[in-house]
């Protein structure tokens, strides 16, 4: 998408992560921002389903022609899903960063950390 | 935009992706004025290049261009460069921005001992590459001027100001480079763009380069490396009696260590400069230019693997930050344009 846009119904690491959370459970992807400044992303490889992300800590890496970028969870718990079809359309992540370009979806660990995040507003104001 | 050896340069207008297939199908401008002249003039000319460069640079017609290597003395190489022949004793050398000092410094001094003046010419001259199958009809048509063939080089004028236009490039496409006043390069950059052509950054350049394996020097070529290791002895003609030319006859007859070879990612992962290459527990080498292809939609990349193991088809692992990545040794060029 070309235009910057932050959801309302997301919340905001500030390196640039969001989660949708739901429930126990979570989905991962990267902000607008975090795309726009990365460029065309070109690969995308996810961790195991099975395996644990850590709050603040990087979980995988999204990749563009000229750079390389950690992608850091917002939230922790266990991989429940990757997002497969970025494997061969990683171009998703670009242009629908919060819809068809998710990432993963964990079992949330500690459904309090949520509150520590950025709600929109305030995700949006740190851009500035 | 990043600096770049003391350039503010742009990595990418509307996206590396774009520029590359913009280049590979249609016609891309790079802004490339970083990049340094040297003009070598009088009778000693010749003599002198033949000393200073490893080409045989009495094979350039005037008129003609030529790819050469400037080697320290231990036959290491301080730059490669394009040589161009404009007048009968009269040379223009185009250098990489972030040696053109170094290597000024060396061709001063060699020149001592000749007949010859050699003056940095870097500041009269911005330097358009326009490169694609493209370039040279809408060149044509905007510029209203004839071109050189390819690794040719004339005077024109454009936007009535004296110019050298060179057949040449570093992209594995048709094009050409322009020699222009700086004054007038905004409004040229800004016609041919207005024409249709691509703008296009250091990043597609180095995707661009690297698809057809020509060396970046700093990655694939350094003061370290000598041409036989690089696989650049087709640059060097030892009869000629360039400085380092009995070190590379020796290298070229006993053979290298190490050698430079493309490779092929053979499934995911993007190898990137650094990158040790394993085969089984041993490092074997390590990657020295590697990114995504644009045009092979996969990692490709050059790297100096042990001599035995440069040969196509040798079956490699690539450590890119501690994961294997199956890769294969190519042979050059990794993309061919379908014919």
């Amino acid at each position: 998408m070309a235009e910057a846009s932050y959801p309302e119904d997301l919340k905001y690491h500030p390196e640039h992560d969001w989660a949708r959370i739901d429930g126990g459970e979570a989905t991962l992807g990267i902000t607008w921002y975090a795309q726009d400044s990365l460029g065309e992303v070109v690969f995308f490889e996810g961790p195991e389903i099975g395996s644990e992300v850590t709050k603040d800590q990087p979980y995988a890496e999204v990749e563009s022609v000229k750079a390389v970028s950690d992608v850091v969870a917002p939230v922790s718990g266990e991989v429940i899903a990757v997002n497969d079809s970025l494997s061969d359309a990683p171009e998703a992540i670009n242009a629908d960063p919060y819809e068809t370009g998710w990432l993963i979806k964990i079992r949330l660990s500690d459904p309090s950390e949520a509150d520590s995040l950025m709600d929109a507003a305030a995700y949006a104001a740190s851009l500035e | 935009m990043v600096p770049f050896a003391g350039w503010d340069m742009p990595v990418e207008y509307d996206g590396i992706r774009e520029e590359h297939i913009a280049v590979r199908t249609h016609a891309g401008i790079f802004d490339v004025s970083h990049m340094g002249q040297i003009e070598v003039e009088g009778p000693g000319s010749l003599t002198f290049l033949q000393r200073a460069v490893t080409n045989d640079v009495s094979k350039i017609e005037v008129g003609g261009a030529q790819y050469s290597l400037l080697l320290n003395d231990e036959a290491g190489a301080i730059d490669d460069l394009f040589v161009y022949r404009l007048g009968h004793d009269r040379y223009l050398v185009i250098t990489n921005a972030g040696n053109h000092m170094a290597d000024l410094a060396r061709l001063g001094q060699i020149a001592r001992d000749f007949d010859v003046y050699v003056r940095d010419a870097s500041s009269n001259y911005a330097m358009l590459a326009v490169q694609g199958p493209n370039a040279r009809r809408i060149l044509e048509n905007t510029l209203h001027i004839d071109l050189p063939a390819r690794m040719k080089v004339g005077a024109r004028k454009v936007g009535r100001r004296p110019a050298i236009i060179c057949g040449t490039g570093y992209t594995g496409e048709d094009g050409v480079e322009l020699l222009i006043d700086p004054e007038i390069a905004p409004a040229i950059w800004t016609e041919l763009v207005d024409a249709g052509v691509v703008p296009c950054g250091l990043g597609a350049r180095d995707t661009l380069r690297l698809e057809v394996c020509f060396h970046l020097h700093g990655n694939d070529l350094t003061e370290e490396t000598d041409p036989i290791s690089a696989g650049l002895g087709w640059a060097c003609v030892e009869s000629t009696g360039f400085i380092g030319a009995d070190k590379v006859a020796v290298f070229r007859a006993n053979g290298t260590d190490e050698k430079l070879a493309p490779f092929l990612i053979e499934g995911a992962g993007i190898p990137r400069p650094g990158n040790p290459v394993m085969i089984g527990d041993e490092a074997v080498g390590e990657v020295t230019s590697g990114t995504y292809s644009p045009s092979l939609e996969k990692g490709i990349g050059m790297a100096y693997l042990r001599a035995d193991l440069a040969e196509p088809g040798t079956e490699l692992e690539i450590d890119v930050r501690g994961k294997r990545r199956a890769a294969r040794v190519s042979s050059k060029p990794l993309y061919k344009k379908e014919k």
